[in-house]
């Protein structure tokens, strides 16, 4: 038979959920440049990242957090705060909830959506690093689309979708309510589907 | 330390019901057989059922042996679809069934099934300590309803329903009273009789019996009619060669149940209460989960504010102290625990629920242990969450 120890999560994850990195002690975030957050109690998961940054060469130095989540939110967010000193603010905004998986050593499906308020909050620290120094002509919008107009689904529901598990427009219906009244958005929602499948799960 | 604070999941066997088994193990006849390996496990099978019937006052013919709990709730509920007058009388008229929001997903699943199929389900709500409202089950029956299904003791939060009082109202409106009681028998009292059911489901897993196998109970004279077809077994009740080894398995758990039954409840309420006061005093932001007085001895739900359930589990299990919790992110679903939210518990408080569930085995040097490393836990997450920054930013972010 075999023994318990195996997590289902990789032991990289495993050692940032028992030794999490750079956390943010206490509540003063005076000293940053940059504060972003994301998510909410509600949802189960909630996060903060705050960041200090090399004004001159636009280098992020210092990154620190707080998450409310599980043990995947938690170990991503400290895994993040890692990968992103050193980093160009443009290199750090571009980095996705995938590349945090990947460093994780991978995430099971369902516990997807816990990374990707990480990357999120990294984003909106800096855009908010960029409206603090004047330079809101800099600061990138999360673009979104509605893609549905029946039931007001965006390209951000049909991601979120994908990520909870979603992998056929059926699914994806089941999800969303997408493409249950017209039935007119289903070309495209289909395209983003595939879209959305690659860039998470490589499939 | 290694600490088993989840007996509401499953329990160990116990060790002279395995004992029991690996002895069983050498009887491979099929009780259906008429020769002597035949006949040998038919004799053991119906001492079986003698001793079940036996533990819940009901009799022999009245069991029907079933593959878990779970299957002993679809076969009761899934009578309900059966348009056939023949198997059960009337039930064309009666085409409503009544269930609560915090039964069992076997229960629930099975119910949004049947109203997919033309059932009309209604579903009682529950109090703040997850108690039915007798007002509210009085106003939904009536002449449709032809089924009641609602739960002994609930497995989250271990609030025990007044099933008699329910059963006296149900059958004067002319209906059936089904009662989940996976997590009620050989915890309390349960006497079919004195609680005038129609159906009672047991599951052996959680009395320290092998999984695989229950119970439902089936009251003489009831409609019936089998989920699982092609075989004269259980009477025709339930086809399937008799799954001999859970058959005795189960039958000395409920023997060893009536003999370790009294004061196990009394020590584990105080057991309990130790837990409940020393969180209480070691932690602050909490909120516990269930009725203060009607509820499982063995059970303690708590909600931890500012910190997500699955972490606080994980965190334990570091240290040996296996429980359960309410959080989505552990379900695998984005919602947290139905059983809470129906309740009235805030999201956020369902997410940082735990359940710890004690049992015969729970010692006293167990709950200390868990009261010495359960504080540092939940420091050491509320101190990495967003939920305990106060101030402005919090709130504008919320
Ligand atoms: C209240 C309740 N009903 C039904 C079940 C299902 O029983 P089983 O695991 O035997 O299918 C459980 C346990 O998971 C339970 O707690
Ligand atoms: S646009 Fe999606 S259903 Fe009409």
């Amino acid at each position: 038979m075999l023994q318990a120890g195996d997590w289902a999560y990789s032991e990289t994850l495993k050692e940032h959920f028992m030794n999490p990195k750079n956390i943010l002690q206490g509540e003063d975030t005076d000293a940053f440049d940059g504060v972003g957050m994301e998510g909410n109690l509600q949802c189960g998961d909630q996060m903060m990242v705050v960041i200090k940054v090399d004004k001159e060469k636009e280098v992020i130095t210092d990154c620190q957090w707080k998450t409310y989540g599980c043990a995947s939110a938690i170990a991503s967010t400290s895994i993040l705060s890692e990968m992103v000193k050193g980093r160009t603010l443009d290199q750090a905004f571009h980095i996705s909830p995938k590349e945090v998986a990947e460093a994780l050593g991978g995430l099971p499906d369902h516990k997807i959506h816990c990374s990707v308020l990480g990357d999120k909050a990294l984003r909106a620290a800096i855009n908010n690093y960029y409206t603090r120094n004047g330079q809101e002509d800099k600061v990138k919008q999360e673009q979104v689309k509605v893609i549905c107009q029946c039931m007001s689904i965006t390209d951000h529901d049909i991601e979120d979708a994908v990520l909870e598990g979603a992998r056929t427009y059926f699914e994806l219906q089941e999800r969303t309510k997408l493409g249950t009244v017209c039935g007119q958005c289903k070309d495209e929602a289909e395209v983003l589907l595939e879209k959305f499948k690659h860039i998470h799960f490589g499939v | 330390m290694k600490v088993y604070f989840d007996n509401n999941a499953t329990t160990p066997l116990h060790p002279d019901v395995k004992k029991e088994m690996i002895a069983a193990m050498e009887m491979f006849g099929n009780p259906s057989s008429m020769h002597s390996y035949g006949r040998e496990a038919r004799a053991n099978v119906e001492n079986a059922r003698r001793q079940v019937a036996d533990f819940i006052g009901a009799t022999e013919k009245e069991i029907v042996f079933v593959g878990s709990g779970s299957e002993a709730n679809n076969t009761v509920l899934s009578l309900f679809v059966c348009g056939s007058s023949q198997c059960i009388p009337g039930s064309k008229m009666r085409s409503s069934i009544i269930t609560t929001k915090i039964e069992h997903p076997c229960v629930l699943e099975t119910s949004e099934c049947l109203a997919h199929r033309g059932v009309r389900v209604k579903y009682l709500d529950v109090d703040q300590y997850g108690k039915i409202d007798l007002d509210q089950l009085a106003g939904m029956l009536g002449d449709d309803v032809g089924l009641v299904s609602i739960m002994m003791a609930n497995n989250e939060i271990g609030t025990l329903q007044d099933i008699e009082t329910i059963a006296e109202m149900v059958h004067a409106s002319g209906a059936l009273m089904h009662t989940d009681a996976v997590q009620a028998v050989g915890k309390v009292p349960v006497d079919v009789r004195s609680l005038g059911v129609d159906f009672l489901t047991i599951s052996a897993h959680k009395i320290y019996g092998p999984k695989g196998i229950g119970a439902l109970f089936v009251k003489k004279g009831v409609p019936y009619c089998p989920l699982i077809r092609g075989g004269h077994q259980e009477l025709g009740r339930r086809a399937g060669t008799e799954n001999t080894l859970g058959i005795l398995g189960l039958a000395k758990a409920v023997e060893m149940r009536a003999l370790e039954m009294p004061g196990e409840e009394d020590r584990l309420l105080e057991l309990k209460n130790i837990l409940r006061n020393g969180i209480e005093n070691s932690i602050d932001d909490i909120h516990f989960n269930g009725h203060p007085t009607d509820s499982l001895a063995s059970t303690l739900n708590v909600s931890f504010s500012g910190v997500e359930g699955e972490a606080i589990l994980l965190y334990l299990d570091l240290e040996g102290i296996a429980v359960s919790t309410g959080s989505a992110c552990a379900s695998g679903s984005l919602d947290p625990s139905h059983v809470l939210l129906a309740t009235g518990v805030d999201a956020e408080l369902a997410h940082g629920s735990i359940r710890f569930s004690m049992g015969r085995q729970t010692t006293r040097q167990e709950v200390d242990y868990v009261l010495n490393v359960l504080p540092k836990i939940i420091e050491r997450i509320r101190n990495m969450s967003t939920a305990y920054i106060k101030g402005g930013l919090h709130a504008a972010s919320r």
